[in-house]
């Protein structure tokens, strides 16, 4: 209840303060629209599919880059964490790649797989995959070794060690991994339907409105892909919370 | 029970047992027979290698050489248990109470309806109060230690082996929890290993009291205790059961001397 208040009271203080501001006339109404032409803008995007369907077609982009990631990063990282001699001979590529800005690798990834579908999901997947990949093999590292031990006395095959215990004890580091994976994923495809030949997709409208000075309508798709972000996070706590409910206890 | 007419009924050999650690000798040729359907304790100095010998009779920790058999088989034929000092980091937090206790059950071949039999003998045997469909994080350390425990009972072990396992416990709970193992071992007569800190807690519950040298270690004493069972707190303040506890502590502080 106190939540909802909190949440109702910061967007309404915000729209005041925005229109407000507006109404000063302190900046240019051109670069800054009332916010009433904004939410005017959304509704009229949402209601004619327009900014709907890029919406969708940037919700498709992330979530197909971050499933991509996840089957390509879970086990490579299970495999890396589960042994101290093969991540520290991995170590610093990880670190490297995960420390190189992904959208560095655009002009990379568009002479590989050309200026289609592929190279934006192929991009948000590295990208994501790299910051799963990391966190998994340091959550199967990390895994205390105290109920490995309780199992193997129990008789456990390693194999089950590995999927009854080490794996279970890996979740709640691989659950921020697949968190920050998949923001990680929207940031890349939005940068990526800005810049490499796109037609569709949040990224594309916010630059294309640009463009045509449309502002009302740059201002309604930054907030979709704002929203967007939000409650992908959102989703992910709430899993989080139901299913890794032993993290951090 | 007429205690003087036990005889010991030898069930695990040590033989010619050695440990080195980063280049030390923890252990050479030490030799030890545990007998059957006893309490040892395990009582010495500081880093004696007291929780390394349980370690490398339950396969925890390996050994450079030399010999362990539990009635003559290895330890690969043994049925064992093994209670960690430190329950919080021993228990599966991602299962219920009661998921934890079926947990060992999965690999032993048996039907659901004897596993469920087990559970539910060592639940009765346990008299335990709280509710065992909560995860253990919800679960007091004393709760969650008997979680522990009876996780190690649920296979009739052959041997159980016990970590310093009051030693996380305020001293109300370490008095119930050696109420309970009591009764436990008087019901199920399993020979039982028990690292202790706390001299008090090693005589009272053994039956025999193992007595370790400095490294490399060698056995310094190995003491009967022959109070019979159950023993209350009244034993506590008994002729034996003082004779016993200075005895234990006139040989450990020859060792913590003798640097």
């Amino acid at each position: 209840m106190k939540k909802s208040l909190n949440f109702l009271v910061s967007i309404l203080g915000f729209l005041l303060f925005w229109e407000i501001l507006f109404q000063s006339k302190l900046v240019d109404p051109v670069l800054l629209p009332s916010p009433v032409q904004v939410i005017q803008a959304l509704i009229k995007g949402f209601s004619n599919g327009d900014l709907q369907t890029d919406f969708l077609i940037t919700v498709r982009r992330t979530i197909i880059s971050f499933l991509l990631a996840t089957i390509i990063a879970v086990p490579i990282g299970v495999f890396f964490g589960s042994s101290e001699i093969i991540y520290q001979r991995v170590e610093f590529l990880i670190d490297f790649f995960r420390s190189t800005p992904a959208s560095a690798l655009f002009p990379l990834f568009l002479v590989i797989f050309g200026t289609g579908e592929k190279t934006k999901i192929a991009v948000a997947t590295f990208g994501a995959a790299l910051a799963i990949l990391f966190n998994v093999a340091y959550g199967v590292m990390n895994a205390r070794k105290l109920r490995q031990l309780a199992a193997k006395v129990m008789g456990a095959p390693p194999i089950y060690i590995l999927k009854d215990v080490t794996f279970l004890e890996s979740m709640p580091q691989t659950f921020i991994g697949m968190r920050s994976g998949i923001s990680i994923a929207l940031v890349i495809v939005i940068v990526a339907e800005m810049f490499i030949g796109s037609s569709n997709g949040l990224g594309q409208k916010i630059i294309n409105s640009q463009m045509v000075f449309d502002m009302p309508e740059m201002y309604a798709a930054i907030f979709a892909a704002g929203t967007l972000g939000y409650f992908l996070n959102l989703i992910f706590l709430l899993i989080e919370k139901k299913y890794i409910h032993w993290g951090g206890k | 029970m007429d205690t003087s007419s036990v005889i010991d009924n030898t069930h695990i050999t040590i033989r010619s047992l050695s440990k080195n650690f980063g280049g030390v000798q923890l252990f050479s040729d030490f030799n030890l027979d545990i007998p059957k359907g006893k309490i040892i304790s395990i009582f010495g100095p500081n880093g004696c290698g007291k929780s390394t010998l349980i370690n490398m009779m339950s396969g925890i920790q390996d050994f450079n050489s030399g010999q362990i058999l539990f009635g003559g088989k290895t330890l690969q034929d043994t049925r064992i248990g093994y209670v960690f000092q430190n329950y919080r980091e021993a228990v599966f937090p991602w299962l219920t109470a009661l998921e934890n206790l079926y947990y060992p059950l999965k690999f032993l071949k048996l039907t659901e309806s004897e596993k469920k039999l087990k559970v539910e003998k060592i639940v009765s045997s346990f008299d335990v109060k709280f509710d065992l469909n909560s995860y253990p994080y919800q679960l007091s350390g004393g709760q969650q230690q008997s979680i522990s425990i009876m996780r190690a009972l649920i296979v009739d072990p052959e041997v159980l082996f016990l970590d310093e396992p009051f030693s996380a416990l305020d001293y109300e709970m370490t008095l119930f929890m050696r109420e309970q193992l009591q009764k436990i071992f008087i019901e199920r007569q399993t020979t039982t290993l028990l690292v202790s800190h706390d001299l008090e807690d090693a005589v009272y519950l053994a039956d025999k009291v193992l007595l370790l040298t400095r490294k490399p270690t060698q056995v310094a004493a190995f003491l009967n205790y022959l109070a019979p069972r159950p023993r209350t707190v009244d034993v506590l303040s008994s002729e034996e059961f003082m004779k016993v506890k200075t005895e234990s502590l006139n040989i450990f502080l020859a060792q913590v001397n003798n640097v």
